[in-house]
């Protein structure tokens, strides 16, 4: 099997290899990739069509906000199929579930408790930095949602599941990500509603006085921003929390 | 000699670092016994592709395609007078030649899009793949391919 293995991965390694002088060279502006219309046409009209100087989170929330959606719905997806995998609901009949000992000191560790006391909160103002400046600074929603998760997960890591899941519940975080899908589709449905193309966010200047179609795309990436960070923090929580205590939600590492 | 290094390995050194990556990670996927170490030869092929994309999309001298706020407030400018019915020809004159956005300047975003959101995708996936394996270590107490086959081998002769 080793050798089979092997002789595959050379195989395909070579056959790719071999057709190195093909491929652009190191940084070459004009290459297939750089050189196509597509791409020039995000670098100069962006900032003509919507006003944001981030090209990534244009394309990312504007001119490929379908892509953006379906990539969203895909990590909700990931997230509900994790639960259904892993959740386990060992209800006790009568219900009444004896509350899981959480013994003061069991996690209580004094340098890693004022280090997270200290961090977590830097960590998820920084994460909503990075989510709402997303469109003028590096950043955007699935950084900050990332950035947001993760403060949930060290507070798990450092003083216990338990204790992260009293502040953020399983309820409240299925809530969350799906709320987050529907924020963004909403702004498609709106679009749809006033007369233009699912996620044609021009028209929303009608909604907000003063404004005008350029400026009604740079909010509503904002808007769609912000649906794809709950989704993502609330999935990238509820993978860690299933996965570290094998569905049951309790206990932990 | 040295010509041929320099235009089969220097010159496209990225495309090599991405297919030696992805032969790793491949060769992990293909031939190793353990579920976890499947998945960790996974994550290196995952790595190779999104180094490949984002390594395509590098120009040499352009910077990260972000503009800057006095190029952003320049081209609104520029936009106001335009509206506002300033002669063309004047307009060219004033210096949009130098102002323009010259697509050299800034890296392609495209790939960066693409990776952003692969990036993403592949976490999810990840979590996917590791709760499958935890709820095959639950029913079977290993992690090793063979044995899992030997144990669903055994079983069908059983039953």
């Amino acid at each position: 099997m080793k050798w089979v293995g092997l002789i595959a991965v050379l195989f395909t390694g070579g056959l790719l290899l071999s057709a190195m002088d093909d491929f652009p060279k190191w940084g070459d502006a004009h290459s297939p990739a750089n050189a196509s219309p597509v791409s020039q046409y995000y670098i100069e009209k962006t900032i003509e069509d919507s006003g944001v100087p981030n090209m990534v989170t244009a394309v990312l929330a504007d001119y490929r906000g379908y892509d953006t959606m379906f990539e969203t719905v895909v990590v909700l997806i990931a997230g509900i199929a994790i639960m259904a995998i892993l959740r386990v609901m060992n209800q006790i009949p009568g219900g009444a579930r004896p509350s899981p000992r959480h013994e003061i000191g069991d996690h209580h560790d004094i340098i890693i408790g004022t280090t997270c006391r200290l961090l977590i909160p830097v960590l998820q103002l920084f994460a909503l930095y990075v989510i709402a400046h997303g469109h003028h600074s590096p950043g955007g929603g699935f950084q900050g949602g990332v950035i947001l998760g993760a403060s949930f997960i060290l507070t798990a890591i450092a003083q216990g599941l338990d204790p992260a899941l009293e502040r953020l519940p399983e309820k409240s975080y299925v809530k969350l990500a799906f709320a987050g899908v529907v924020i963004y589709s909403g702004f498609g449905v709106m679009c749809l509603l006033l007369g233009e193309n699912f996620l044609d966010y021009g028209v929303l200047h009608v909604l907000l006085p003063g404004i005008d179609a350029a400026e009604a795309r740079s909010h509503s990436m904002l808007g769609v921003e912000v649906g794809v960070a709950f989704t993502v923090s609330a999935i990238m929580f509820a993978i860690y929390a299933n996965l570290a205590s094998k569905g049951e939600l309790e206990g932990g590492l | 000699m040295g010509e041929i290094f320099k235009q089969y390995v220097i010159d496209h050194f990225n495309f090599w670092i991405a297919v030696i990556l992805m032969m790793i990670g491949l060769y992990a996927m293909i031939t190793k016994n353990n579920l976890i170490k499947k998945l960790i030869g996974m994550s290196i092929f995952q790595t190779a592709i999104i180094l490949f994309y984002v390594s395509a999309g590098v120009k040499d001298g352009a910077t990260i395609p972000i503009l800057e706020h006095h190029a952003v407030e320049v081209e609104q400018v520029e936009m106001l007078a335009a509206a506002a019915g300033h002669s063309p020809s004047e307009h060219a004159a004033s210096g949009h030649e130098s102002h323009a956005i010259n697509p050299d300047d800034y890296s392609n975003p495209l790939p960066h899009v693409l990776m952003l959101t692969a990036i993403v995708v592949g976490v999810a996936t990840l979590g996917v793949a590791l709760a499958v394996s935890q709820v095959i270590y639950k029913n079977y107490g290993t992690l090793e391919e063979s044995e899992i086959l030997a144990k669903i081998k055994a079983a069908e002769n059983d039953g």
